[in-house]
């Protein structure tokens, strides 16, 4: 996943970059390699609020289990980048939300590769985005000649709450098994005005309403992670920052 | 209390209201009657300040307060409630974490000290009480998967732990069976009929009359009340229809 050239927007997954704050990082170092080995369990929440590239190469082992949870706030330009290698019945899941305002551009890309039969992925991204700001899941599943029984989900959703907001999904799957399970769902769009209106006529201001019905939005991604609490505040303190 | 004047609004150009008129004071109960497409829930969205409710013409006067000059929020720290024809689900929202947040953010606003958790919960068990809710169905998120009584049995719930001074029910009878009939209808009595509240009651039937007393009955056609009476104008509509009484 490393290019050995810097990447220019003709390049699928730096298509939505910001390829100026790429060219002032490069060259990137190396990415962090993580190995959980069979049967293992591994657990990490990442907090990206300043504004990095972060690369990240996760291998599980066979029948290994990791849940990782992101949340992607900070920074003019902030990238998470996974390629997850799965072994035989690994488990992985990912919960992440990016929330954004004014001209960031959060995105994360993940490639998840079901090299072994029976290994099961399941990827929660959600997107809050307002002002100018990009906010992009590019999510390949890719299923192995063998890797039957594969039962991969991947369920990507973003709420725009400025016109000027721009949210890219794009899923994108290679399977190469005949006996496999890969759902995607990708849904983007506006707050329910009617919903708003009624939270309001209980006495709630209007950006008080919005907090609450994006809290609700982002709320489950972050279910059983580490510091479950914390990054419920740190999402919520993000969200009132755009409301 | 509500001091309706002259009122004409429009909903997407198009002229409802035309011109109507109510005043309604402290210790009232009001029923609007009329058939269908008549205004009577434009009138009461106008009230509650819905986006795209437009006014023209007329005003609203709501305790010396204009209210057609505040927010939806800012009308229900001033002690307006709308009891909605049709409660919306808000997935993921816990029912007691908004009504809480409603209800401390109205406190805020009259310079009150927000409520505690354990104080809030202990008012929306009594009230939940009140109206036969299971304080289970409280701590769902708002009217997700209720069904059709029991999103009208909510907003009674709401109505009881907001504790305003005017509400407007509008069609809080429809979907509702008998037996949830008469408690709604007892539960607005024991919330409302106090000599500091009003009531102002939309709906097509008299059945909710059978249980909420009204003080006076307005008929409501084509944007205007055509008639006013007592509570014996709501048995002549059941009896007649509305053809003959609004001609």
């Amino acid at each position: 996943m490393t290019s050995a050239t810097l990447p220019s927007r003709r390049d699928e997954a730096w298509r939505y970059s910001d390829i100026d704050a790429v060219a002032a990082a490069w060259p990137l170092p190396a990415p962090e390699s993580i190995i959980v080995p069979a049967g293992g369990d591994f657990k990490r929440a990442i907090v990206q609020d300043k504004g990095a590239i972060r690369q990240i190469e996760l291998v599980l082992g066979k029948a290994a289990v990791a849940s990782l949870h992101i949340l992607n706030t900070g920074g003019a330009y902030g990238r998470i980048e996974l390629n997850v290698i799965l072994h035989e019945g690994a488990d992985f899941h990912l919960g992440a939300a990016q929330i954004g305002g004014g001209e960031q551009n959060l995105e994360i890309v993940t490639t998840v590769t079901h090299a072994e039969p029976g290994a099961t992925s399941r990827q929660v991204v959600r997107s809050v985005l307002g002002g100018t700001a990009t906010g992009t899941y590019l999510g390949k599943v890719a299923v192995a000649r063998d890797a039957q029984q594969t039962d991969s989900e991947q369920d990507v959703k973003a709420m725009l709450l400025d016109r000027s907001a721009t949210a890219n999904a794009k899923p994108e799957l290679e399977i190469f098994a005949d006996d496999v399970k890969c759902a995607h769902g990708c849904a983007i769009g506006e707050l329910d005005p009617m919903g708003l209106y009624y939270l309001q006529s209980r006495g709630l201001p209007p950006g008080e309403a919005k907090k609450l019905m994006l809290q609700a939005f982002v709320a489950g991604v972050f279910d059983g992670a580490e510091d479950e609490v914390q990054l419920q505040e740190l999402a919520l303190a993000k969200l009132g920052e755009l409301v | 209390m509500l001091q309706i004047d002259n009122l004409h609004a429009t909903v997407a150009d198009k002229p409802i209201l035309k011109g109507l008129s109510l005043s309604i004071n402290a210790g009232e109960i009001h029923a609007i009657m009329g058939p269908n497409g008549a205004g009577k829930s434009t009138l009461s969205y106008v009230l509650g300040g819905r986006p795209g409710y437009e006014v023209t013409e007329g005003s609203v006067d709501f305790d010396g307060q204009d209210l057609l000059d505040m927010e939806p929020h800012e009308r229900a720290a001033a002690g307006l409630f709308l009891g909605f024809q049709y409660p919306v689900e808000i997935p993921g929202v816990s029912n007691v974490q908004f009504l809480r947040e409603s209800l401390n953010a109205q406190r805020k606003a009259r310079g009150l000290e927000p409520l505690s958790g354990g104080d809030f919960l202990k008012l929306a068990r009594e009230k939940a009480g009140l109206l036969k809710m299971d304080m289970d169905m409280l701590k769902r998120p708002v009217n997700v998967g209720f069904s059709g009584g029991e999103k009208k049995r909510n907003e009674m719930v709401q109505m009881g732990i907001i504790d305003p001074k005017l509400a407007i029910l509008d069609e809080t009878d429809s979907g509702l069976d008998i037996d949830a009939l008469r408690t709604v209808g007892d539960g607005i009595n024991a919330i409302m009929r106090r000599p500091d509240k009003a009531v102002l009651l939309i709906t097509h039937y008299q059945r909710l009359l059978d249980y909420v007393q009204p003080d006076f009955v307005h008929v409501l056609a084509a944007g205007r009340i055509v008639k006013s009476g007592g509570p014996e104008l709501a048995r002549e509509l059941e009896a007649h229809g509305y053809a003959e009484i609004a001609a």
